[in-house]
């Protein structure tokens, strides 16, 4: 049987009368890739932030490994091996690149291994040139990049990716498709994502949001193909 | 900045050395203990602030308590070990409470603030209005406005007659003060330290990649409030009187002052802020011509004008800018240095 990374039942997120997330019902198996993808205002963000424990969600469950993590805070969720990126780039501006990755490192390894296992990742992202760099001082692109670092150091088995994409070159986007490619061999990786772009060039499974409810999951190619979807999402260009 | 612990505390040491003799050359030993006890009270608050981003009003509550718990077990105890060793733990345990309270409740920044200023002032009142004698704990009264004079000042341990005062006093002062930068130095590079200036850089990310900062945060605070306490307990020996004043908000503001002038997140900047400015405050004392709160003002106003990350960074970028480029060069070419640059 193949095991389940994260699930979420009858999950329900309200503002007051405002649903944001209405008895989302969703499924990931380990070491799949799933885009979550909605115009704005779905429900995408929210959803995200009641799985990593953001906020607590008013209905419902959330599992990880079939253990209930339903109101867990964040930093317990992070302790079970989650990875998290959030959409607004998160990381420590006034330390080093190297210091923002062996932090993470050092939550799950001794010294030694967080020293080791920073410069793997460093190598891996390929960020040797800023690696004693101020991260305050970086681009967008790799600020983005030292932040898919410190999800990669901490070595999850699920990675939660909010916006990825967001504000980077072509030629950066190119080396984001290779990192998911890299994190998929030892994790489950949720993207949400409005790049249709970057989403078919990872080719993958996709949830469409729509007034925070699930509408459809279905390869990337049919969702696109969808009247339905076509209308709430994409217009009609695509 | 030299690369190890074991390094640095050799050079520390050193200097310490020089300076433990030189200074009464300048300034007399009386003085000089205040403005190192001062030193380990704006190094407390320097901890918890430069380094971990807690910006604390009341670190004079944990001053006054570090002196009020040495004062009362001294009168009860009659030997001064133990009131020195509960001047640092009482406090601690103290702002271990405290520190859980606000952080567990998630409160920030200016609510952070808000809160430990009015503990101060609870505590100002309270204290105050103890002069009843009611007021007991154990033989010790709390004398209210008056204080607690007449306790057992700071002995050789073990043996209550010999008395630790004048420059004896002094050396004990100036030895605590660099043991607890020693150790504020181990502290900040070890990984509890890297970690609690992670917190300071992002709290949201900290806790994204696993760590509990609340509890992080509460521990921090209570090593500065034991820090605080012991500069507090030292205080008691050298002024021989512990009042309320102790627990005044001008005395607070100060701190913050020091912090800031001798230059946040450094180690040294908040020691020598708070020894330089307490010092002229003693030479300011001496004349009535103008009233020192208003130079005090006036410092603090050009300093956040002209000098905004104050003494200690601001040398040390003129030292870098004039001395230090080949240095950097070759460190730079060199791969990996995981120091964090902390003055």
């Amino acid at each position: 049987m193949v095991e389940v990374a994260l699930e979420t039942r009858n999950l329900n997120m309200r503002f007051g009368g405002i649903c944001a997330v209405d008895n989302v019902d969703f499924k990931l198996n380990a070491g799949d890739l799933r885009c979550l993808i909605g115009p704005n205002g779905a429900g995408k963000s929210t959803f995200f932030k009641c799985v990593t424990g953001q906020l607590e969600p008013t209905g419902g469950q959330v599992f990880m490994r079939d253990e209930e993590v339903t109101g867990w805070s964040p930093h317990e969720i992070a302790s079970l091996g989650v990875g998290i990126k959030t959409q607004v780039p998160s990381v420590l501006d006034g330390l080093t690149a190297f210091e923002n990755i062996w932090l993470a490192a050092r939550r799950f390894l001794s010294v030694t291994d967080a020293n080791r296992m920073t410069d793997e990742v460093i190598s891996r992202l390929s960020l040797g040139d800023i690696i004693n760099s101020d991260v305050g001082q970086l681009g967008h692109g790799e600020r983005q990049r030292v932040e898919l670092g410190i999800v990669m150091a901490a070595d999850p088995w699920l990675i939660l990716l909010d916006e990825p994409a967001a504000g980077m070159s072509a030629k950066d986007v190119d080396s984001l498709t290779n990192i998911i490619h890299e994190m998929l061999k030892s994790a489950a990786v949720i993207i949400v994502e409005h790049d249709m772009q970057f989403i078919r060039s990872i080719a993958s499974t996709v949830s469409v949001f729509h007034q925070g409810a699930m509408l459809i999951e279905d390869h990337v190619d049919r969702v696109m193909a969808d009247q339905t979807v076509r209308n709430v999402y994409l217009g009609k260009k695509a | 900045m030299p690369k190890s612990w074991q390094k640095e505390s050799v050079i520390v040491i050193a200097i310490a050395l020089i300076l433990v003799y030189a200074l009464p050359f300048a300034i007399n030993t009386f003085t000089l203990s205040i403005l190192l006890i001062y030193g380990m009270l704006g190094l407390s608050l320097g901890l918890i602030w430069g380094f971990g981003g807690i910006l604390c009003f009341g670190q004079t509550a944990f001053f006054g308590l570090g002196a009020y718990a040495y004062a009362i077990s001294a009168i009860n105890i009659g030997e001064s070990t133990l009131p020195l060793i509960f001047s640092i733990l009482v406090p601690a345990a103290f702002a271990a409470l405290m520190g859980a309270m606000m952080f567990y409740g998630r409160l920030a920044d200016v609510y952070l603030g808000v809160i430990t200023l009015v503990v101060t002032l609870i505590l100002f009142k309270f204290i105050n209005s103890t002069a009843s004698p009611i007021y007991v704990i154990g033989e010790a009264r709390l004398g209210g406005y008056n204080g607690i004079p007449g306790f057992q000042t700071l002995n050789i341990p073990g043996r209550p007659d010999d008395y630790i005062w004048g420059d004896a006093f002094y050396y004990f002062c100036f030895a605590a003060l660099v043991i607890v930068y020693l150790l504020v130095s181990w502290l900040l590079r070890s990984s509890f330290g890297r970690i609690a200036i992670g917190i300071r850089e992002n709290d949201e990310r900290m806790s994204l990649m696993g760590y509990d900062t609340r509890a992080r945060k509460t521990v921090l605070f209570a090593i500065g409030a034991a820090i605080a306490g012991l500069a507090g307990g030292l205080f008691a020996n050298w002024a021989e009187i512990v009042t309320p004043g102790l627990f005044s908000l001008g005395q607070s503001a100060e701190i913050i002052i020091w912090c800031i002038v001798g230059g946040l997140g450094t180690r040294l900047g908040p020691i020598i802020g708070a020894a330089s400015l307490a010092y002229l405050k003693f030479l300011l004392g001496q004349q009535s011509m103008i009233d020192n709160t208003l130079i005090m003002g006036l410092i603090l106003v050009l300093f956040v004008l002209f000098l905004p990350k104050g003494i200690v960074p601001a040398i040390s970028d003129l030292w870098a800018a004039s001395f230090g480029r080949r240095r950097k060069r070759l460190r730079k070419s060199r791969r990996g240095t995981r120091v964090i640059s902390n003055g």
